[in-house]
């Protein structure tokens, strides 16, 4: 193993930097002549807009430029748009209103995009923004996630009916009802999943500046994957041509998939400084964040389990409202669709399910993929269901699992939902996950908080989830508009150095480090002579960004393999200046070697050879650079069983999680420190659904949880500290036996803590989150 | 506009301003202090936090006037010519951090929290003093650890 390599918990590259505030953050980034820019939003939820009247606020101190939405379609820039199709019952695509970045006519959600503000100051700005006079004709709105699509309804969209966006049965309907007729026992739960604000600590942002002598556009952002911004801004909005629009995810403050997707901000931001030929800044405060980031969630849902005499599960039937906001998110659609109905198999042998999700239009904000992005919603379902059968079965919520675990030796396993599960031992994870939470002494534990008047409870989830987000063959099919594949380019420099390019982007999760140590360990080259470099479209190649815990499964295959072409050609150069056949060169620990003697040269000299090339094979190119591409053949499968053990106050209401165990299979780790770190802020982020976040609007569309005053985030005394420990499988199809492990937690968390809390309180269900009135509501109704 | 004098990271420093400037604008755009973050317009993230005469205070919560006179230190102060202060170090040993926008807020917090803590500062008094500071990705395991790490190599 080299020093630093793999395996190996290496302190982070990237901590240098951020630990002695030389952070690059986009909000951090000042250009010279730089103008401020501040957004009208709408008020309302739901308004015609009769008329804009921007002549006293033009007239304000400092304003350079007000835009509204005409100016934008007179410029021919194109509507915000969703990149994955799902067909819907009738045969018809799912319905895709027109999305301008600033209204036009019409405002659907509070917070939705009126009109740009740009002025020298941002202070002026902001006051000339409040001089904007808009006209609104106020419209009900719909908020509700289960009601949106009833009869009588006001219409949100002309172009979605009943405010549906799809409808999207799954399953052999016929065979799965067939299975409940015959059943022994019939569980059924109804449950929400709620919805979440994804609350990066970075706010948004975006700078943006045009070169009129190039004709460029150098737009940095807070972005998650610099390229597909700048294909979708060029191909789709037409905001400038791909080669001449350059965009740059500098460091970002954490993502989690709220810096996926193309916002109207940064389309305009764009646009503008052509406009005014001035570069334009634009940072959102948090209250900005809370109103027009893309929300997270929002299901409700009625989940029913056919069972026969020996526990074992012999169909699955899921009913959804998918709440998707007041228009379509890049991604949105795919989220309460692939990623949710192909996860329900869960770790189980269900051989049938059917599956019906009915996407809706809300005067909300729009609702997309957020840490897990529809697999926390088919966990929490399909766990929280599997200990309602426990119940009505008198079965232990371990062995029900244990019972019904697709067996060890299935593997890969054919779930009727899509996916093929590439490798996995759920039992040895359940089993490790016991032992670690001493599963067996919880009674004594339970019976002594009891004495002290609390309620203990103990909860299960066994999760297993489909990231590494790739096949491109499998994506496309399902209406993708993109391939998933990802690259990586690793070039020595003449000194024997190493640059590393990726088209992942690292926003917290320590590539830096991580790609450093899989190269270290395949070329011998010191840790320290290694950069990896992400994020801007001007350095590396098309590469696909970083979401669904794809980075290292794809994104660090990609780099193996460009190290790989590397040895093979510095092989041959090896073989010329060692004046041996290519044949007996050997590779090892950063040397090359003639196969049985002491003639040896390093990698750094072939890569001086091969740039300075005196004395070089004819027929080899100068240079020592290679390129890689790789697209899996599969998705990634972690897996694990988490058990979270809480202590309810029966007088107040409050959850304590007072023991909190992880078993997870990730395949091998590279750095154990840094997956440990991954393991519980997911863990944190479901717990934060499960106690504390719940995004809330009122009926008239205002939302009511703008704030950190009024959404609760976890904070350090809300949590414990996590037993976390490790059950690998190998992936038979990735060449570096990895899985992903950056969402784990936030899927596994949620049913854990809610089983728990159930458990403790001896009741059926409590919808999240389970706050302190919610829990004492329920102890009142239990006892 | 008026002027204001303080003393940033032992350096002398004066601005114009505007009456409305708060301090962690005149950090950022006047003195092109980035380090100090803004996550939040309501004080409850913490990523902004500096120490005010010896003392942390959300930056994002004073008026730059207020702090005319004082003393003021930012992340970009805490080294010691090129070497991590023993909190910043504690961090990266620690894993403390991810993406590091939170980051400067925290260490300068943790390091008040030893001054007023003593250098054997509990778990829970970390995180309940750690209470203004939010985090989204450590889910703050390691960064309570990294506080009572830095606590001990403080005090040693």
């Amino acid at each position: 193993m080299a020093e630093n390599g793999v395996g190996v918990s290496v302190r982070r590259k990237e901590d240098s930097r951020f630990l002695i505030g030389k952070g690059n953050y986009t909000d951090d980034i000042n250009l010279a002549g730089q103008t401020h820019a501040v957004f009208v939003r709408s008020p309302h939820a739901h308004a015609t807009i009769n008329s804009i009247d921007t002549s006293d606020a033009a007239a304000s101190d400092g304003v350079i430029a007000i835009f509204t939405g005409d100016d934008l379609a007179a410029d021919g820039i194109g509507p915000l748009i969703c990149g994955v199709t799902v067909t819907s019952d009738d045969g018809d695509p799912h319905r895709a209103p027109v999305h301008s970045a600033l209204a036009q006519g019409k405002v659907n959600y509070v917070g939705d995009h009126v009109a740009i503000v740009i002025a020298e100051t941002l202070a002026q700005a902001r006051d000339a923004s409040e001089k904007v006079e808009v006209d609104y004709g106020v419209l009900p709105a719909v908020t509700e996630t289960s009601r949106a699509a009833d009869d009588g309804q006001q219409q949100i969209h002309d172009i979605a009916p009943n405010n549906v966006c799809f409808n999207w049965p799954f399953g052999d309907k016929t065979a799965v009802d067939a299975a409940f007729e015959g059943a022994h026992k019939v569980s059924t739960l109804e449950l929400l999943n709620n919805r979440m604000v994804t609350n990066p600590m970075e706010p948004r942002a975006a700078i943006a500046e045009y070169n009129s002598g190039t004709e460029e556009i150098t737009l940095h952002l807070t972005t998650q994957n610099p390229h597909v911004h700048r294909l979708v801004l060029s191909a789709f909005n037409q905001l400038a041509p791909e080669h001449k629009l350059r965009v740059v995810g500098p460091d970002v403050g954490g993502g989690f998939g709220a810096k996926i997707f193309v916002y109207a901000e940064e389309l305009v931001v764009g646009w503008a400084c052509r406009k005014v030929n001035r570069p334009v800044k634009w940072t959102a405060d948090r209250t900005e964040a809370f109103l027009s980031d893309a929300h997270g969630r929002d299901h409700v849902s009625t989940a029913e389990m056919a069972i026969d005499e020996n526990g074992k599960f012999l169909a699955l039937r899921v009913y959804t409202k998918a709440n998707l906001g007041a228009y379509l998110s890049t991604f949105s659609t795919m989220v309460p669709s692939y990623l949710y109905a192909f996860l329900l198999a869960g770790q189980y042998t269900t051989p049938l399910i059917y599956s019906e999700v009915k996407a809706v239009f809300t005067n909300t904000s729009p609702v997309d993929a957020s840490r897990g992005a529809g697999r926390p919603e088919a966990t929490f379902l399909l766990e929280r269901l599997v200990d309602v059968c426990a119940t009505d079965l008198g079965l232990d919520p371990a062995e029900i699992r244990r019972r019904n675990f697709i067996p060890v030796e299935a593997f890969p396993y054919q779930t009727p939902v899509v996916q093929c599960y590439d490798s996995g031992d759920y039992e040895a994870a359940l089993d490790k996950a016991l032992a670690l939470a001493d599963y067996e002494g919880f009674p004594v534990r339970a019976e002594e908080a009891k004495s002290r008047g609390k309620r203990r409870g103990i909860g299960l989830s066994s999760y297993v989830e489909a990231c590494g987000i790739a096949p491109s063959a499998a994506v496309g099919q399902l209406g993708a508009g993109v391939g998933l594949w990802e690259s990586a380019q690793v070039r020595f420099n003449p000194t024997g150095n190493v640059q590393v390019f990726t088209g992942t982007h690292s926003h917290g999760q320590g590539h830096e480090t991580t790609f450093a140590q899989l190269v270290t360990e395949q070329l011998g080259v010191p840790f320290e002579d290694i950069e990896v470099i992400h994020g801007d479209t001007a350095k590396t190649q098309f590469g696909m960004g970083t979401y669904g815990s794809r980075s290292l499964a794809v994104g660090g295959v990609a780099i193996a393999k460009a190290c790989e072409k590397l040895i093979v050609k510095g092989k041959k150069i090896a073989a010329h200046a060692l004046e041996a056949a290519e044949g007996d060169i050997e590779f090892a620990d950063g040397n090359y070697t003639v196969a049985g003697t002491d003639k040896a040269m390093s990698i750094g000299e072939v890569a001086f050879n091969a740039y300075v090339p005196h004395s070089y094979p004819e027929d080899l190119e100068p240079g020592f650079d290679e390129n890689a591409f790789f697209d899996p053949l599969n998705f990634s499968f972690p897996a694990g069983t988490h058990i979270c053990e809480v202590e309810v106050d029966l007088e107040t209401g409050e959850v304590e999680i007072v023991k909190y165990s992880a078993v997870d299979d990730f395949g091998k780790l590279i750095n154990p420190m840094i997956v440990e770190g991954q393991v519980h802020g997911g863990i944190v982020h479901g717990i934060g659904q499960a106690l504390l976040e719940g995004c809330r609007y009122d009926s008239d569309g205002q939302l009511i949880t703008a704030s950190y005053m009024d959404y609760a985030m976890p904070r350090a005394d809300d949590v414990p500290n996590f037993d976390v420990d490790y059950a690998p499988t190998n992936p038979p199809h990735n060449p570096l036996g990895v899985k992903g492990c950056g969402e784990a937690g936030a899927i596994g968390a949620p049913p854990a803590v809610i089983n728990a809390i159930t458990n403790a309180l001896n009741i059926k269900h409590i919808d999240m989150p389970a706050t302190p009135e919610n829990v004492w509501r329920a102890a009142q109704s239990a006892v | 506009m008026l002027t204001v004098n303080m003393n940033v990271n032992g350096k002398p420093t004066s601005g114009e301003i505007e009456n409305r400037t708060l301090l962690v604008q005149f950090l950022r755009e006047n003195l092109r202090l980035t380090g100090t973050h803004v996550g939040c317009d309501t004080s409850q993230c913490g990523a902004c936090v500096v120490h005010v005469n010896g003392v942390s205070v959300k930056s994002c919560t004073i008026l730059a006037a207020q702090a005319d006179g004082t003393e003021i230190i930012t992340i970009e102060g805490l080294a010691n010519n090129g070497e991590l202060h023993p909190m910043q170090q504690a961090f990266m040993d620690n894993h403390g951090l991810q993406c590091g926008f939170c980051t400067p807020g925290m260490v300068m917090s943790a390091v008040d929290i030893v001054n007023r803590n003593g250098s054997d500062v509990d778990e829970p008094t970390v995180r309940k003093e750690l209470e203004g500071n939010i985090c989204r990705c450590t889910g703050y395991h390691n960064i309570v650890k990294a506080v009572q790490a830095g606590a001990k190599n403080m005090g040693g």
